[in-house]
């Protein structure tokens, strides 16, 4: 069971999928709560890999399967190779953490064709794993395009008035940027065959040991980071983010900001900055720089918001530029805090837009001059809604502090000091706009009559609110759990990056195809 | 004597015949034939060509073209025969639905 | 021996948590109310324990570690605790005051829709107060840090319904966390600092220990302790980001007492207190937080002349008074700094109390009456020394206290922070010269506060008049426990000039004396000098009683010719000095701009612009490819024509 664990959690929701198909699509329980069954499944599945040791004392990939998939001599070999480590586990966790709070969140909201919309999230969900324990870059693409599609169709046919537009610039803006993925990827391909240097497929661990003309390394770097950023989102690519999150149905925002939003960072932390060392180095400032912007910007736009749900969209903007800050640190500090700043975005965005949508189910508008004194009448609401808030913010205790500080620490240790100390200003934005908004949405009278019958929140909001919080609290004071079994893997992979910049330069002769790029 | 040249030649002034055809004539079956004669000229060119070479191949695509050509008649006048039900008509310059 | 620290901030989170979640179930409010007070005592008692226990100790720094919080590469925090005098003083501090204020809570808040809740916050407040000054490291502390800024601003909104609670609450965490701000950078940098010197730490004992590895008076130094001073102003409320402790008394009065006069606002005190080493390495900062000290304090005591809402008053009082604090930490008087924290919370704590019984009674009575009048304002008491004799005699003894009267506790640490700000290698005689002004106008607005309060006929409406009553015992008990301690408090720290011991100063000499020998920071001069400037200080004193008096009791028409004599000058007194009016204009209102213009100028516009821009483009080419397909076949027929030939030509020909 264990030599197949990965691959049997990553395509239960794909068989799961199959089930729902052959579900009459009159009957929405039964739809519902099949997806439900299966994404908990899939969680149960998952477990092992949380409370396995071997995370703590080794770096590398474990629960590896490897299978010959695609070869055709000497020209194209793939492989079904995948794995997980440390640094993936934690997102593989979220994931799986996440679908069943996705799919319990539609429960009222989506009424039209339930069919579609459980057999996509349950694609998506394949998808999404897959892309996280790829160890074979062509797989990883394959992944990473299977996940676009039924995101674009959750946001295109279950989306709100605006869906078609925001569906098509989130499929063309990722598109573009996975298609010069594609190229670069058969690049390094090619140019490993052709160097002669020992190959496995696509093989990311092979890759990782390939040494790449630096002309080459920043063309390539150029895309698979210009790719990774669309994703993040960084400034200023993310135009795409407010549209696709305002737009899509709750399960969709909660799933685009807790996992997919991850991808992009997760593909800097395990391809373009470890593939790429040498171009890393020329690229950090200006990304730092976009970071930071990211962080400033994004908070700034987020206080004027009107609309709750752009406003946690622009507030994305602003947290992700704290990973990225951190990640590209380089140092332990800054990518834990990067990690761990992935997944409490996952937990702390991704519980707002439940909230967000709670309020969106009951008065059918995220306008927030429709409200104001909530808390009156939903109380219970008011609490959940506030730990979030704080949590969003960076409260010590909470999950935020600990990312931002650790992230921001690692960057002051670097050299991203002055980054540092202007992104460190970004905590006092994050406090006026979440405080402001909470404050016009909770506080004060009840001045809108519509606001007078809201009942607080059920039995079943609170089942899906609790375990959230219960990581905003664990994340935040005993944090130690996540990071016994990401240090490992993050030592492995810095030592790896430094030893790959040395052994960049004393490499042998540029073939053909590198030269042509070499522009130096 | 006559050559392969000479076939050659044949085959293009039928061939060219054909496209002038295709190009200024409006009436569809008119067109329709016109294709047929460019086929033909293309047959023309393969046997004798085979013959001149002493290799099979060329025969054997001109059972080729023509079992298309072939095909070809029966889905071409059924589409004639449907779009007249349409329009009453089998002008070429009636079927323009497919623009901007 | 000191194994159960950790249970000090344990119990009110116990009380917290329970409280938080039962709360609504149990309603009655006898329970919730002992559950939250019982809570905060048990502290009390554990921090009795280690507190006497510390007194007979020789050893006097005791550390506690109860589990790992982060580690990561050479960062290394833990959940530990650190028992040394500074922090032995400031649990008592919290704890017994706190431990009052919850007991006066039952009494204040009964009736209030929200009781639980206000208990579940005070307790979550205490916890993070304790936090705070128990943290072994500064992270522990930043935990505490912000933890009170959040119960802060729980409280401080906790009549959520008020659009100016919540317009108050937010600014509250909002300046804070731009004193936060302040702190993570002087955290930052200080880890780098001693890092890059090879001591990976954030534990306050091996920062001390590892400071010299610094450069004293370097712009390092400089430079951490500065962000460190803009974390104290912002949590302590100085000058420049003082503004949100004045609208943070839109809180119950109870929580006004606890937090914005006992204890959250000392916490920036208490914090220079445990960095002293590092501030005494730094000259410039010190003088600093002399200077942005004794500003505060004669800047706040001149917003308090002309206020009429009692509590109010008190803020500004307590803003003020702050200042006295700085003043006494910028000039190396950390003893001094803190015994005035100590006396500061007795009294302090001892007035707003007694505003909040008599806003109590205003309140009865006014509710008595049907009548909606404002219960807070001054102008509609006078002579209620008869009707609440109890809140009478415990708030004037507190308010001459306050006033710096010989022989009351505030005489002594006023005293003492005069003495060093004239005589101290830090001090200078223009510090104690604004610091003795600053006095007698204490003395004059707190008595005109008593006078207008107290004192002289009764302007309360007739209706409401004769229904004004003394306060139930649950309010009059701290009352009373909190005024003797105002009295008393101060004989602890009886200078040796007059024949007393001076226990408190021999007390912190483990915490403070390394740093002030090293430095060679200490008060020196004669003793006729200091009896002479004790002197001037309790004439000062004296002067500003008897000019309150007089104006207030004697010639009440005199206040209403000032303001009209200086109509201009009362009118900017009266609003703040226009601050906040200042501030609004300066970074409150360009920073929404740039807001809206960032998204409505920039991000719709530019940058959605070039990605729509490019959409619209492609669209455009397409729009003009498509005439292209014209729909007639003889069109196509011939491109293709023209194509094959072409091709062909190409090939044959090229």
């Amino acid at each position: 069971m264990a030599d197949y664990l990965l691959s049997f959690m990553t395509f239960f929701p794909l068989l799961g999928m199959l089930v729902v198909l052959f579900i009459p699509r009159e009957n929405g329980a039964l739809l519902k709560s099949t997806a439900l069954v299966v994404t908990l499944i899939t969680f149960v599945l998952s477990l092992p890999l949380a409370f396995d040791d071997v995370f703590t004392v080794s770096g590398g990939m474990h629960y590896r399967e490897f299978y010959e998939w695609i070869n055709i001599g000497n020209y194209f070999q793939m492989n079904y190779n995948i794995g997980v480590d440390g640094i993936s586990l934690w997102l593989v966790m979220l994931t799986t953490f996440i679908m069943p709070i996705a799919v319990l969140s539609t429960w009222n909201a989506v009424d039209k064709n339930i069919k579609g919309f459980m057999a996509l999230l349950l694609l998506l969900e394949t998808g999404m794993l897959g892309a996280f324990i790829s160890l074979d870059l062509f797989l990883f693409y394959i992944f990473w395009e299977l996940m676009l599609i039924p995101m674009y169709f959750l946001i295109g046919i279950w989306g709100g008035k605006n869906r078609i537009y925001a569906a098509v610039k989130f499929f063309i803006y990722t598109a573009v940027g996975s298609l010069l993925m594609l190229v670069a990827i058969i690049f390094v391909y090619y140019y490993a065959i052709q160097s002669g240097a020992p190959m496995n497929g696509f093989g990311i661990q092979e890759f990782y040991r390939l040494a790449i003309p630096s002309g080459a390394q920043y063309w390539l770097f150029l895309a698979f980071g210009f790719s990774f950023a669309i994703k993040v989102p960084m400034f200023p690519l993310h135009t795409w983010l407010p549209d696709a999150h305002t737009e899509a149905p709750t399960a969709g925002s909660v799933i685009l900001a807790a996992v997919l939003l991850k991808m992009g960072t997760y593909g800097y932390v395990r391809f373009a900055m470890p593939l790429f060392p040498e171009a890393l180095q020329t690229f950090i400032p200006m990304l730092a720089t976009l970071s930071v912007i990211g962080i400033i910007y994004g908070s700034l736009v987020a206080m004027m918001q009107e609309d709750v749900k752009k406003l946690v969209a622009y507030s994305s903007v602003a947290h992700l530029g704290f990973v990225m800050l951190g990640i590209f640190a380089m140092n332990m500090q800054g990518m834990a805090g990067g990690m761990l700043q992935m997944i409490n975005h996952g937990v702390s965005t991704g519980a707002l837009f439940l909230i967000v949508g709670f309020i969106y189910e009951r008065r059918h508008t995220r306008l927030i001059s429709e409200f104001g004194g909530l808390a009156h009448k939903m109380p219970i609401f008011a609490t959940v809604f506030l730990i979030i808030t704080f949590s969003s913010i960076g409260l010590p205790g909470t999950n935020g502090f600990v990312g931002e500080f650790l992230a921001l620490m690692g960057a002051f240790e670097s050299g991203l000091r002055w980054y540092a100390v202007v992104a460190t200003s970004g905590v006092i934005f994050a406090a006026v706009y979440m405080l402001w908004m909470y404050q016009r949405v909770m506080f004060g009278k009840i001045t809108n009559p519509a606001n007078e019958n809201l009942s607080d929140l059920s039995a079943r909001e609170i089942v899906i609110m609790l375990p959230l919080i219960l990581f905003v609290f664990w994340i935040g004071v005993y944090p130690n759990t996540f990071f016994e079994k990401m240090n490992p893997a993050m030592e492995q992979l810095l030592n790896q990056m430094e030893s790959r910049q040395v052994a960049v330069v004393e490499q042998v002769e540029q073939p053909v195809m590198a030269k042509y790029l070499d522009i130096k | 004597m006559i050559s392969v040249y000479h076939y050659m030649i044949l085959a293009a002034i039928l061939f060219a015949i054909g496209t002038f055809g295709v190009l200024t004539r409006k009436n569809t079956i008119v067109i329709f034939m016109c294709i047929e004669l460019m086929l033909n000229s293309v047959n023309l060119t393969f046997i004798a060509l085979s013959r001149h070479l002493g290799n099979m191949d060329g025969q054997i695509f001109v059972f080729f073209v023509m079992t298309v050509a072939a095909a070809e008649a029966a889905v071409g006048l059924a589409l004639i025969i449907a779009f007249y039900r349409n329009k009453e008509s089998i002008d070429v310059d009636d079927f323009n639905l497919l623009k901007w | 021996m000191y194994n159960n620290l950790w249970l000090i901030p344990f119990f009110p989170l116990v009380g917290s948590i329970i409280n938080g979640l039962l709360g609504k179930k149990i309603k009655n409010e006898k329970v919730i109310g002992s559950i939250g007070t019982l809570a905060i005592f048990a502290s009390f008692l554990v921090a009795c324990q280690n507190f006497f226990g510390l007194l007979g100790s020789e050893q006097k720094v005791f550390q506690e570690t109860v589990a790992s919080w982060m580690t990561i590469g050479n960062l290394q925090v833990d959940w530990g605790f650190l028992l040394d005098p500074l922090s032995a003083v400031m649990i008592m501090v919290v704890t017994g005051v706190g431990s009052l204020i919850h007991l006066y809570s039952i009494g204040y808040m009964h009736g209030e829709v929200g009781f639980y809740r206000f208990f579940s916050y005070l307790n979550l407040f205490c916890f993070s107060m304790l936090m705070l000054v128990l943290g072994n490291n500064a992270l522990v502390m930043f935990i505490g840090w912000e933890g009170v800024g959040l119960c802060s601003y729980l409280l401080i909104g906790y009549y959520f319904e008020k659009k100016s609670a919540g317009d108050a609450a937010k600014k509250a965490f909002v300046v804070n966390r731009i004193g936060d701000f302040g702190f993570l950078c002087g955290l930052l940098t200080l880890f780098w600092a001693l890092g890059s010197k090879g001591v990976w730490t954030l534990n306050f004992v091996e920062i001390s220990e590892n400071a010299h590895l610094l450069q004293s008076g370097g712009l390092l130094v400089t430079v951490v302790t500065l962000c460190f001073f803009l974390g104290a102003t912002g949590k302590s409320a100085q000058i420049p980001l003082y503004t949100w402790l004045p609208d943070a008394m839109e809180g119950p009065t109870p929580v006004s007492a606890l937090i914005h006069a006992a204890t959250m606002v000392t916490a920036g005190v208490y914090m220079i207190g445990r960095m002293n080493i590092l501030f005494a390495m730094s000259p410039t900062t010190m003088m600093v937080v002399a200077i942005v000290g004794a500003a505060t304090a004669i800047f706040a005591a001149s917003i308090g002349f002309a206020q009429n809402d009692i509590k109010r008053v008190l803020a500004y009082s307590t803003v003020s008074q702050l200042g006295y604090m700085f003043l006494a930490m910028g000039v190396g008087a950390f003893t001094a700094g803190i015994f005035h924290l100590m006396t500061h919370a007795f009294f302090k704590a001892c007035l707003f109390l007694g505003s909040g019984s008599v806003i109590h009674g205003m309140h009865h009575g006014y509710h008595h009456a049907h009548l909606h009048d404002d219960p807070q304002d001054m102008r509609n008491m006078g002579g209620l020394a008869k009707k609440m004799p109890i809140t009478y005699w415990t708030f004037l003894l507190s308010t001459i206290a306050i006033a710096g009267v010989p022989l009351f506790s505030a005489f002594f640490s006023k005293d003492e922070i005069l003495w060093w700000a004239f005589g101290s290698t830090r001090g200078h005689w223009g510090l104690w010269l604004v610091g003795v002004i600053a006095a007698g106008m204490t003395a004059f607005y707190m008595f005109r506060c008593v006078s207008m309060t107290f004192w002289g006929p009764q302007k309360t409406d007739p209706k409401a008049k004769d229904h004004i009553p003394e306060s139930p015992l649950t309010i009059t008990i701290p009352l009373i426990i909190l005024a003797f301690l105002a009295v008393v408090g101060g004989y602890v720290g009886v200078p040796a000039i007059l024949g007393g011991a001076n226990h408190i100063h021999h007390f912190f000499e483990p915490v403070f004396g390394h740093a002030q020998e090293l430095y060679r920071i200490e008060a020196h001069g004669a003793h006729a000098t200091e009896y002479a400037l004790m002197a001037i200080s309790v004439l000062v004193a004296f002067a500003g009683i008897g000019i309150a008096i007089y104006m207030y009791l004697k010639k009440p028409e005199l206040p209403g010719k000032f303001t009209a004599a200086f109509s201009g000058l009362h009118r900017a007194v009266f609003n703040k000095w226009y601050i906040d009016e200042l501030y609004d204009f300066l970074f409150v209102n360009p920073t929404k701009k740039i807001g809206t213009f960032l998204w409505r100028g920039f991000d719709v516009c530019v940058v959605d612009g070039v990605v729509n821009g490019t959409a619209w483009v492609v669209k455009g080419l397409s729009a003009g490819l498509r005439f292209t397909q014209s729909g007639f076949l003889h069109n196509y027929a011939a491109a293709m024509v023209v194509g094959v030939v072409v091709i062909v030509g190409y090939y044959v020909f090229g």
